[in-house]
């Protein structure tokens, strides 16, 4: 059990293993820094983290700092500033499903801490905890900017809106028996109409 | 200029549906570029591109169209900032980061309508000498990141952006940038920094970005909403515009309604529509009924609540709720019934602006900590009224007080919430020293 969000932590760690990108990165990597102007090429480091965490089974390792820092001819520093300053560069290693509870007043007023607590309790977490089988990570985090459809929560990459306790429930136990989830709002809203 | 404000219940009809100017805000009909051009989208786009460049910033300034990203500053006078045939590279950021709590407009443009952001970024670029422009989208927003990639690849695909864009002979690149969960990378000078690839703190200003921005080049940074619409103004012309809304308080805008309504929505409505109207007719009203109402935040988390006094008959533009000691901040309402305790929903955006805090200016850092903590023991009854108003003084003590304005989003919440309901926090204090 951690203290906080693995995004928030500054605790930098190995894995022990080298880094190097994969092929397909080291294409994706000349097409970004082209995105930015010659001499420039420090603009990429936030690219190139998010890469480097996909690649890295969705952690920042010490090793990918290294690498990085390499790629673009920066000081390990600065890539080690930028990915401890930005919440979304996990600096440990999380569960599958990274759960992203908001919990932010919009979100709150319509009940975010019964979806908490749903979550804690269906997926055995506590907050900022890691799920025995390393199904998931649970954290609790602040706006994540879709407040016409709270409560919501990201897994991954996906938003869940206008939740309640029960359609998070059965969102925990699609994941849980590898069944599809349908993603934005579970009340089949299309966006945030009125409805 | 006079201001001219309508009367509630004067004129006051919902915006006609041909007036809207995001025809597929909620995504029922096909969001790229299919659907776009049925919709308009780039339809004389190389027409607007033969106009003068000064000619389009002064039909920008006619309009009257006030920046959407909260501060409400003059788009067409912000542009015309720029300095002219520099021989510099000149960058439009594109402002995408929409974190502000309450707010969630730009992501639907984003999503459902994204060649209106895209012939937008076209239009304004060539306006201010721009031939590059990124948008810097918040990082969590990763669905709408591929949408807008995808008809940033239609744009290109069909030679409506690019080299010798629509024909125009205007050179013209666009790229996103993704984010990585900073509230404060939505300040401008830091999301310049963020771009640059680093650590997201404000610069110092001035110098301002229109002389020294991105790469230290002239740049020019609007928010999304502010650059959507504008192929729309030009095509209708500001008159169009203007004819929406009130003096300087012009045109549509999207709203977006959270919290204790009986159905919450994003919605595009005219600029200076009732607050009750907008709670009462599009959200179905407020849950348990009008009268349960405690209080609404109008303008996204950092623009102070209004009492339901004020609510009942404020407009929802820049100059009323300024007026009511608001502002329209970036359109997002909250609204809080009496079920809740309006205290802790402060607590909560305080501690929002303790975990954002860069941690650059010593109020904000170690303000927003304490007014953090202060907040969590006024919300258990704990401060007694001497130290509601040290926590008040405290809060002007944080606000202006730094380079950037989160320190005083951060005081203003709690500002608001002492101004409108100190005696509600005065008796909280005393039944628990009742009960002790």
């Amino acid at each position: 059990m951690s203290s906080n969000h693995p995004g928030l932590s500054n605790n930098f760690s190995r894995s022990g293993e080298k880094f190097s990108w994969s092929k397909d990165n080291l294409r994706s990597i000349k097409n970004i820094i082209s995105k930015y102007p010659k001499g420039r090429e420090q603009s990429a480091v936030m690219p190139l983290l998010y890469l480097a965490q996909e690649q890295n089974n969705n952690w920042i390792s010490i090793e990918c700092i290294e690498t990085i820092a390499e790629t673009l001819n920066m000081p390990k520093i600065r890539v080690t500033e930028v990915a401890s300053f930005y919440s979304m560069y996990n600096t440990r290693p999380v569960g599958e499903n990274l759960v992203q509870i908001c919990r932010t007043s919009p979100c709150w007023l319509r009940g975010s801490n019964k979806i908490t607590k749903t979550i804690c309790r269906e997926t055995k977490c506590e907050i900022n905890d890691t799920s025995d089988d390393n199904k998931f990570t649970v954290v609790e985090v602040e706006c994540l900017g879709a407040c016409s459809n709270g409560p919501m929560i990201q897994i991954n990459n996906d938003f869940f809106e206008d939740l309640d306790e029960e359609s998070t429930k059965k969102i925990i136990d699609n994941i849980k028996e590898g069944k599809p989830n349908v993603i934005g709002s579970q009340k089949g809203r299309r966006s945030s109409e009125n409805a | 200029m006079s201001l001219v404000l309508k009367k509630v219940g004067e004129v006051q009809k919902m915006l006609n549906e041909k007036d809207k100017v995001f025809q597929n805000l909620h995504g029922f009909q096909e969001p790229f570029i299919e659907g776009a051009l049925k919709r308009g989208s780039w339809s004389n786009t190389k027409e607007i591109l033969s106009k003068d460049q000064n000619d389009i910033i002064e039909l920008v300034k006619t309009s009257q169209l006030r920046g959407r990203g909260g501060a409400g500053f003059s788009t067409g006078l912000k542009w015309s900032f720029m300095p002219k045939n520099t021989g510099k590279q000149h960058y439009l950021v594109v402002n995408a980061d929409e974190s502000e709590p309450g707010t969630c407009k730009d992501r639907e443009i984003i999503r459902n309508d994204p060649h209106t952001l895209v012939e937008g970024c076209l239009i304004a670029s060539y306006a201010i000498q721009a031939t590059k422009c990124y948008i810097y989208i918040r990082g969590e927003y990763h669905y709408e990141y591929v949408q807008l990639e995808k008809a940033i690849e239609e744009a290109y695909d069909r030679g409506f952006i690019g080299k010798n864009a629509c024909g125009s002979g205007f050179d013209f690149d666009l790229y996103v940038h993704r984010g990585a969960g900073a509230y404060i990378c939505g300040e401008e000078t830091a999301l310049l920094e963020s771009l640059e690839g680093k650590k997201g703190q404000p610069r110092l200003k001035p110098p301002f970005p229109a002389g020294v921005g991105l790469y230290g080049m002239p740049t020019t940074i609007n928010n999304v909403e502010s650059i959507a619409v504008v192929p729309t103004i030009l095509r209708r012309g500001p008159d169009w515009f203007k004819s929406i809304g009130a003096e300087n308080n012009t045109g549509t805008k999207i709203f977006c309604i959270s919290g204790n309504v009986n159905k919450p929505c994003t919605i595009e409505e005219e600029m200076g529509i009732p607050l009750k109207e907008l709670v009462e007719k599009h959200c179905d009203g407020v849950e348990g009924g009008w009268d349960n109402l405690k209080a609404i935040v109008p303008g996204g988390s950092s623009t102070p609540m209004l009492p339901k006094n004020i609510c009942e008959s404020v407009l929802m533009n820049f100059d009323d709720l300024k007026a009511n000691g608001s502002g329209l901040g970036t359109a997002g309402v909250i609204v809080v019934n009496k079920d809740n305790d309006i205290a802790e929903v402060i607590e909560r955006f305080a501690h929002f602006y303790k975990h954002e805090s860069c941690g650059q200016c010593t109020p904000c850092r170690e303000g927003t900590g304490w007014m953090h903590r202060m907040m969590q023991r006024l919300v258990r009854g704990e401060i007694s009224p001497e130290q509601i108003e040290l926590l008040e003084n405290v809060t002007k003590q944080v606000e202006g007080h730094t380079i950037c304005a989160l320190g005083d989003a951060a005081a203003w919440p709690i500002q608001g919430l002492i101004k409108n309901f100190k005696s509600e926090l005065i008796s909280k204090y005393n039944k628990k020293l009742k009960a002790s």
